[in-house]
């Protein structure tokens, strides 16, 4: 910028370094009381100095969990990986197909079907969440991979991004197609999906993060320490109180959930902020 | 809408838009639907018989005064997280713009909270303020200040605020700074040819300019405040001290499945639904276009 003001230029980076510590504060002393034994962790004021039980800490609760939540984290982070990567996948799949049915034809109920899917975008889960839950135990799906998942993918805000992607493609794409004896599937695969691949990959970046960090839903459709998302487990893992609560592995599994989805985002940074902010969506 | 060009097929386009319609069928209306009709009715805690008891599950809640309460913790709550919050990451915003060094570092940096799940966030600030063993409860002492949001529903309100503003500050960041990027460099140019300063260009030329952004933010913020924060409530202080940060979703979840008062609790959700609903219509209203999530 034009600003030449050498006081502005201090304040700017003072500004923003007290920013990046305030972000960095709390996950620095989560690192910091990983690598620590519990007693360095209990002796008030802790060290902000890295200890020597890295290795150990990760390696224990990724074996054995900690404290009274016995699973092993290890277990805990692969459940969160498949409950983040369905509803990611799951919801673009689900979403893609039913933005082409709404925008490339006709047939009947097309209206209805419409207003229902654009009603969902109003209630979140949490507002429904006691009859959600009486549904899931009427259909059995207490303590299933499947009503861990499918009533998050059920929400329509996907289907209304590819929805305004679509209507920007031009006509003239579906127009050659058919002059080319094209169905609508090969459209769809041959074309439709390519020119998607942006949006589709920003929406991957905020719906893994989305369903990697859910926890109202799993804690109540979850009863089984083998089924808990790492979210859950590490919150049992405290509920003891602080005489009972093991902190350097409670660190280190926040640790270990936390990283997941920061890498996501930081590595995926582009398409992620696309898919927030980009007005086209 | 639809396109001119159109594929012809009368059972394929069902088939397509038919998973989408199976699921929101179970797991949206019918559980939707379910608790309008619960919010009518009294049930025994044991699931037993239902009664159908009209607007009464409501009038009873509205003269409950830990109901009433709670609405006044959760006003106090979200106000708290939209004002500092959007304060916060307009500053930030602003001087990353400004930033010509390090820009991309800083911004990796303040995006991160977006990532972390908010019961970890809680977690987190729970960990660094817990009144033993937390290391800024330990400053604070130095201080002078006796922290305890164990005990003290005051501090233990400011401790869900700042974890909910921290974890918050990356969303609101990401619109302010993409914001302030749309705006011309000329305009600001020409008000320093103007002779206005920092603060005055910031003032009467770039805030203004921001307003739809930050309106947009502010029923987002909102809406984070009441609905996205229960993890964060739930991991930091479970609703306590003596319900001192029991926002309206916690209260829900807490007489639903722990007091088992089905009836208020659906009365709850429909309040709640209410709510939502307003806040959607506010959003669509004036600020087209924009998806939330």
């Amino acid at each position: 910028m034009l600003d030449r003001d050498p006081v502005m230029k201090v304040v700017t980076y003072l500004v923003l370094c007290a920013g990046v510590a305030i972000i960095a504060l709390p996950v620095w002393v989560t690192f910091v009381a990983s690598t620590q034994t519990l007693e360095q962790v209990l002796a008030a004021p802790m060290s902000l100095v890295p200890g020597d039980r890295f290795l150990a800490n990760y390696a224990e609760v990724l074996a054995s969990g900690a404290g009274n939540s016995g699973a092993p984290v290890a277990r805990m982070l692969g459940n969160s990986l498949l409950m983040a990567m369905v509803i990611a996948v799951g919801k673009i799949v689900i979403s893609l197909l039913s933005a082409f049915a709404l925008i490339y034809f006709r047939f009947p109920l097309k209206k209805l079907a419409f207003w229902m899917v654009f009603v969902t975008l109003m209630l979140p889960v949490e507002v429904r969440i006691m009859p959600t839950y009486e549904v899931m135990s009427t259909l059995g799906l207490i303590d299933t991979y499947t009503g861990l998942t499918l009533p998050l993918i059920a929400s329509a805000t996907a289907t209304f991004l590819f929805r305004q992607f679509f209507m920007t493609v031009p006509d003239e794409m579906a127009e050659a197609a058919k002059i080319d004896g094209a169905g609508p599937m090969r459209f769809f695969f041959h074309i439709l999906v390519p020119l998607s691949r942006t949006n589709i990959a920003a929406l991957f970046v905020i719906l893994f993060v989305y369903g990697w960090n859910q926890y109202l839903w799993p804690l109540l459709v979850t009863t089984q320490e083998s089924m808990y998302p790492v979210v859950i487990g590490i919150k049992r893992m405290i509920s003891g109180g602080d005489a009972a609560t093991e902190w350097q592995l409670v660190m280190a599994t926040a640790m270990l959930a936390m990283l997941p989805p920061v890498a996501v985002v930081v590595l995926m940074q582009k398409w992620f902020v696309k898919g927030l902010v980009d007005p086209d969506k | 809408m639809e396109k001119r060009v159109v594929f012809r097929g009368r059972w394929l386009p069902v088939a397509l838009i038919a998973p989408q319609i199976a699921i929101i069928l179970v797991f949206f209306y019918w559980p939707a639907i379910q608790a309008l009709v619960q919010s009518v009715f009294i049930q025994d805690a044991f699931g037993g018989r239902m009664e159908f008891v009209g607007l009464e599950n409501f009038e009873v809640l509205f003269a409950d005064e830990l109901y009433l309460n709670s609405f006044r913790i959760t006003a106090i709550f979200s106000v708290a997280v939209a004002a500092i919050g959007l304060v916060t990451s307009l500053a930030l915003a602003y001087f990353a713009d400004r930033a010509i060094r390090g820009a991309l570092a800083f911004r990796t940096m303040l995006i991160i909270p977006y990532a972390v799940a908010p019961a970890i966030v809680g977690v987190l600030w729970m960990f660094l303020f817990n009144p033993t063993l937390g290391i800024v409860a330990h400053w604070l002492r130095g201080f002078g200040i006796d922290w305890n949001h164990v005990l003290d529903g005051d501090q233990a309100m400011i401790l869900v605020i700042i974890a909910a503003v921290w974890k918050q500050i990356s969303y609101n960041f990401i619109f302010f700074l993409a914001g302030l990027q749309s705006i011309p460099k000329s305009l600001i140019e020409a008000a320093a040819l103007d002779g206005a300063g920092a603060w005055r260009t910031f003032r009467s030329v770039i805030f203004p300019l921001l307003s739809p952004t930050t309106f947009f933010l502010l029923v987002i913020n909102v809406v984070y405040a009441f609905f996205d924060t229960f993890a964060i409530i739930d991991a930091a202080t479970e609703g306590g001290p003596a319900k001192a940060t029991e926002i309206l979703v916690y209260k829900v979840f807490y007489d639903g499945f722990k007091a088992l008062d089905i009836g208020s609790s659906a009365a709850q959700s429909v309040v709640l639904m209410a709510i939502v609903l307003v806040l959607t219509f506010v959003q669509f209203r004036f600020i087209e276009r924009r998806v939330q999530y």
